[in-house]
């Protein structure tokens, strides 16, 4: 159902309904406010009432739903509404939409995909109460699209036994496998992004050596999320000899003319813009309002999707994002069979024109991830079975997807192989640079790799750190087949 | 120096936003003693509303002018708020006479949270347009005297005419206008102002139009700017410190208010911010509210606060 | 008929002054504390601990704390957040620098910094009053929100700035199972409920009451205002960091700067406010209130069909006309629809 937020949104029978709801609501209350005492009585037995159909409530879904044999729980945590709203409605989009086509094609290998949906508002609170009304239904994976929820459940999946992915966001460190045992930040981390950016910025100069002396500003969301590139942009400062400097902006990043009156005046060569929601918009308004080149502006994967640049449009020309392996993919064949086979036939969960927009893509993409985990723990444990959390965890470890299963997926040109192991949760490092061409995400740049010799140190540092801080070993390499 | 009075320009003109939103905060208070907390969401509804009746209204109408979409789009906007005022005086103001500041300052937290969820059930939560026609590109002046010149927001520059003419409108409206002499009136004192004769529950329905009225322009300049989405009812979070630096109860307050926050917050982040690591501009608005309050404690214009015992 | 005075004479002070004069209430309380802290332990969900129980207990506390200052001394604060972040942030740095430092200690600590900083911010309400104090505090919000971004040292250095603590443990007892964490906060929450009741009562209670209703008469017949806004201001604090520590150490156990920000802070107020200023069992009514129904209303919107965003708008829109409502019927909150319950109580089956 739309969720009103597409273009044409119908205004007919949902909001007829709407505003009758609304009118009674307002007639109920006249009613109890014209006699006071006596009404004010019968509410608050109401309101007991009600305290009590609550305690039911939690105590009736406190209760694990009774396993099905055959099927595989999903809980889906999005955000359609709040201040992120306009980035998170494509990823769930896309991803609840992958799930409908998993079922379309007899679900996996035989089990069929159930699925809820849970708002979080981008709240770590509202996302830690998600959890735990969702993970007693047997859920298989959490993908809370959130760093600061990421944060909080890393805490608590390891008691609970649920695997985390955290795909192109999350703690850096968690791609150690040996020390974080339930997170998965596949296909790539912030470490990965900001390292891939600079790489791509000493191509563009002639070569990593050109950037000594050159100055390079990061505009960040000022939060866990927009702060993770600060250690490796620090490092790769001190290894490349350029300049940085750190301008934070306060959340949700609203107000950014300071930052780009600073940014005018310290007139970097580059700008990489870690936003996410209406930070990314704000920022391009606020270059095109001081006069920055956004040719010299990129952004992490999370600041380039259609919802940023939409309705700065020609202004927005030349600014340049990374692309977390795919861009804007209409023209792939998964996008072909969504919309045959889901949107066809009027199950599509959004509108038809998000369908292979670049955050619509990246759902899709987390989708097939934690489906394809799902069947390579069957592959172990029991094909046609429904999976449990810890098997699913091995799933997750034991990824091997190349690019022929991916192909035969109708990922081909989507994404790249990717392939986990024990001691690396993320499986791939690749990623490329796509830029807005006024109308659409053209790709302007071939495929980087991250490099591992200055990640991995780093990553074994921050992992040992909180293995030290939580008091937890690292797991040894026997624990690595089960 | 150059950058110095780049920013001391810059500071003055967003001071001249806030002040904007300022403005319906202190009309609102002055006539019916009423902080209204929900100034931000009503900014946020009208600029919602603006934005989608001007994508809807052709495609219902089916033409294609953009002037004559704004117009009717703003037309329309209007007709919402001043349906939005009725509403909030008929069902929560009348039954709320007499109630202490606190409750008052409750019941309009409660009509924020109700405007947020109705605008986005509404209009939806994605990031919606207005194009008022504002000019987007910066214009470089003196840029002999100093290197790369001085920039200057053509955008924010159109929003100071226009919230120059707005207050000239007010204040016309307030001197010359029966009406305009009846909410004066009502804002002196509200039983004499009864005893006279003036019905107060039309005049509030009227003060709160208008503070709606304010508050679809200040949504159509900041949308225009940033884009309408749920996060611009924040912005009335940064008017707060205005609304207090001035004085609850004065026009010219919320505008010197405006001006003086302005340029503290963006003087402060850019020369003071990076010292202390910048991203200090949230705080220090109110830090520099709260120090001008401890000299006067009914801010710079407002009325002193008599107490009698 | 079953609820009354009659017949229940004191023969001493101390008797004649206790907080429940009426055995009826006193045996209502012991079977209440029974329930909870033995029946509930053993018989309630995992997930009634762990996403009502143990946030309602650590949210009343705070708007205990809250209640104290802006019901019993009548100065409005919107700082609650910030102040919750101090308490926790505090005992965190407590806990994670001095090896071996005992739990209860550190959060009691984190109330103490808590106080420190509640009561340098409260100094400015020695000059302003009312909306513009409010306003003031929102300086103190902000400004824990920056420091606790900005200054590394106090997230011990964490490149993110988000902090996590290891496994609880009280004196080799290790808190671990919801039930566990809920006895924990429940044992806070009982002791500080005491506290505050007797401070309440007693004579810097009057002070604080007599400073809310008329601060001028109050100073004219002697009170020291200094002493008596600052001390709610510093009471109030640290009970409000106490509950900021726990929050932070019990139900998130990892959190940024962001999880006590100023929605944080209107939700307390809005607790206080719907469970009724100047009661104590009221913040425990305004806490249930505000954690169940968006649950609950989540639960039924969903369950009726709609999508999650429609549920999520409906649930503000339903959040904020309740509130509206609650100030039109009953402004003194939930807390008098209770009184007013027990006085038809005493009077039944008789209409007056």
């Amino acid at each position: 159902m739309d969720a009103g937020q597409g273009e044409d949104a119908p205004l007919a029978i949902p909001a007829l309904i709407k505003s009758c709801l609304f009118a009674r609501t307002i007639l109920l209350l006249k009613l109890m406010m014209e006699t006071k005492l006596k009404e004010s009585l019968r509410t608050f037995t109401m309101a007991v009432a009600l305290a009590g159909a609550a305690l039911a409530t939690g105590l009736s879904t406190g209760v694990a739903a009774a396993a099905d044999a055959r099927e595989q729980f999903f809980p889906v945590l999005t955000y359609r509404t709040g201040a992120y709203a306009p980035n998170g409605v494509p990823f769930a989009n896309g991803y609840v939409d992958y799930l409908k086509y998993v079922n379309t094609k007899g679900g996996i290998n035989g089990v069929k995909v159930t699925y809820e949906e849970c708002e979080t508002g981008y709240a770590t609170d509202k996302g830690v109460e998600c959890y735990e009304r969702l993970k007693g239904k047997n859920a298989t994976v959490f993908q809370p699209l959130s760093t600061g929820i990421t944060f909080a459940l890393t805490e608590k999946v390891a008691n609970d036994k649920i695997p985390l992915i955290t795909a192109g966001y999350g703690r850096s460190e968690s791609a150690d496998g040996m020390v974080f045992k339930w997170n998965f930040p596949l296909t790539g981390t912030y470490w990965d992004a900001a390292d891939v950016l600079i790489q791509h910025l000493g191509k563009k100069e002639g070569g990593l050596d050109k950037l000594a002396g050159k100055k390079i500003a990061l505009v960040y969301h000022d939060s866990p999320f927009g702060k993770e590139p600060i250690p490796l942009l620090q490092e790769r400062s001190k290894l490349n000899g350029f300049e940085l400097v750190l301008l934070p902006v306060a959340p949700p990043g609203v107000e950014q003319k300071s930052t780009w009156l600073q940014v005018r005046q310290s007139r970097p060569d580059y700008v990489l813009l870690w936003g996410w929601g209406i930070m990314n918009s704000t920022a391009i308004k606020e270059a095109v309002a001081t006069g920055y080149p956004r040719e010299k502006m990129f952004g992490v994967w999370w600041a380039g999707a259609e919802p940023d640049v939409k309705d700065v449009g020609e202004a927005a020309k030349g600014y340049n994002a990374l692309a977390l392996q795919h861009g804007a993919e209409p023209d792939s064949k998964i996008v072909k069979d969504i919309l045959k086979d889901v949107h066809g036939k009027g199950q599509g969960t959004g509108p038809a024109e998000e369908v292979g927009q670049v955050l619509y893509m990246r759902g899709l993409s987390a989708a097939m991830l934690a489906v394809e985990g799902v069947k390579r723990a069957q592959e172990r444990y029991g094909k046609g079975k429904a999976m449990s959390g810890e098997q699913v965890r091995w799933g997750y470890e034991n990824l091997a997807l190349d690019q022929k299963k991916l192909d035969s997926l109708g990922f081909a040109g989507v994404m790249r192989p990717i392939s986990t192991s024990c001691a690396d949760h993320r499986g791939a490092g690749w990623a490329r640079v796509h830029t807005w061409s006024g109308k659409k995400w053209e790709f302007s740049s071939g495929w980087y790799e991250s490099n591992e010799s200055i990640i991995k140190p780093m990553v074994r540092a921050a992992a040992d750190k909180y293995a030290a801080e939580k008091k937890i070993e690292r797991r040894l390499p026997q624990d690595c087949q089960t | 120096m150059g950058f110095f009075l780049e920013t001391l320009i810059g500071g003055l003109m967003s001071g001249i936003l806030y002040s904007l939103v300022a403005l319906g905060f202190v009309l609102i208070y002055k006539a019916s003693g009423v902080f209204n907390f929900a100034q931000g969401a009503m900014v946020l509804f009208a600029a919602l509303s603006m934005a989608r009746l001007s994508e809807w209204i052709p495609r219902w109408l089916g033409f294609e002018s953009l002037l004559l979409a704004n117009l009717l789009a703003f037309a329309g906007a209007m007709i919402v708020m001043v349906v939005v005022a009725w509403l909030i005086e008929k069902l929560v103001l009348r039954r709320l006479v007499n109630q202490e500041g606190v409750t008052l300052l409750m019941a309009t937290l409660g009509i924020t949270y109700f405007l947020e969820g109705f605008g986005q059930l509404a209009f939806g939560s994605d990031i919606y347009k207005i194009d008022v026609g504002m000019p987007k590109d910066p214009i470089f002046l003196f840029d002999q005297v100093f290197q790369g010149g001085i920039l200057v927001n053509q955008e924010d520059l159109v929003a100071t005419v226009i919230a120059a003419g707005l207050v000239a409108g007010l204040a016309m409206f307030f001197q010359y206008t029966t009406t305009g002499r009846a909410l004066r009136a009502v804002a002196d004192d509200h039983q004499a102002a009864q005893s006279i004769g003036i019905p107060l529950d039309r005049i509030w329905v009227i003060v709160w139009a208008v503070a709606g009225f304010v508050a679809l322009v200040a949504g159509v300049i900041w949308g225009s700017k940033l884009g309408v989405q749920f996060s611009l009812s924040l912005i009335a979070l940064k008017a707060l410190p205005v609304v207090i630096l001035g004085g609850l109860t004065s026009v010219p307050g919320a505008i010197i208010g405006g001006l003086l926050i302005g340029v503290g917050e963006k003087l402060s982040e850019v020369f003071i911010g990076p010292m202390l690591g910048g991203g200090i501009e949230i705080w220090f608005a109110y830090v520099l509210a709260l120090l001008f309050l401890l000299i006067r404690p009914q801010g710079l214009f407002g009325e002193k606060i008599i107490d009698r015992v | 008929m079953f609820y009354r005075e009659n017949g229940q004479f004191k023969t001493s002070y101390v008797a004649d002054q206790q907080i429940f004069p009426v055995w009826q209430d006193r045996v209502a309380i012991v079977f209440l504390l029974g329930v909870a802290f033995i029946a509930v332990p053993l018989l309630a969900p995992e997930y009634l601990f762990r996403a009502i129980l143990i946030p309602f207990l650590i949210l009343s506390l705070a708007a205990l704390g809250l209640n104290i200052l802006v019901g019993y001394c009548g100065q409005i604060s919107l700082g609650t957040g910030g102040l919750m972040a101090v308490g926790a942030y505090g005992a965190y740095n407590l806990l994670v620098r001095i090896d071996g430092f005992p739990l209860i200690l550190a959060l009691v600590m984190g109330g103490v910094f808590a106080a420190v900083i509640g009561v340098l911010f409260g100094i400015p309400s020695l000059r302003i009053r009312g909306l513009y104090l409010a306003v003031a505090t929102l300086a103190a919000q902000f400004f824990c929100d920056w420091a606790f971004l900005r200054i590394t040292w106090l997230t011990n250095n964490s490149s993110s700035g988000s902090v996590n603590v290891a496994g609880l443990n009280v004196a080799g007892w290790s808190v671990d199972t919801p039930a566990e964490r809920y006895l924990f906060c429940l044992v806070f929450v009982s002791f500080f409920a005491l506290i505050s009741k007797n401070l309440v009562r007693g004579h810097i209670g009057r002070e604080w009451m007599a400073i809310r209703d008329m601060d001028v008469a109050a100073a004219v017949i002697g009170i020291r205002p200094v002493y008596a806004k600052l001390s709610a201001f510093g009471v109030s604090s640290f009970i409000i960091g106490v509950a900021g520590s726990l929050w932070g150490f019990v139900y998130l156990g990892s959190w940024e700067p962001a999880a006590f920000n100023i929605d944080r802070s209107f939700q307390l107020l809005f607790m206080v406010i719907i469970g009724g200023l100047g009661s104590v069992m009221g913040s425990f009514f305004g806490a249930a209130f505000i954690v169940v129904l968006p649950i609950v209303l989540d639960q039924v919107t969903v369950a009726l069909g709609f999508d999650t965003a429609l549920a999520s708008h409906l649930t503000l829109m339903i959040f904020g006309s309740l509130i509206v409502f609650f100030l039109i019927v009953e402004p003194h909150g939930l807390a008098r629809l209770w009184t007013l319950g027990k006085e038809k109580m005493r009077l039944w089956p008789f209409p007056h």
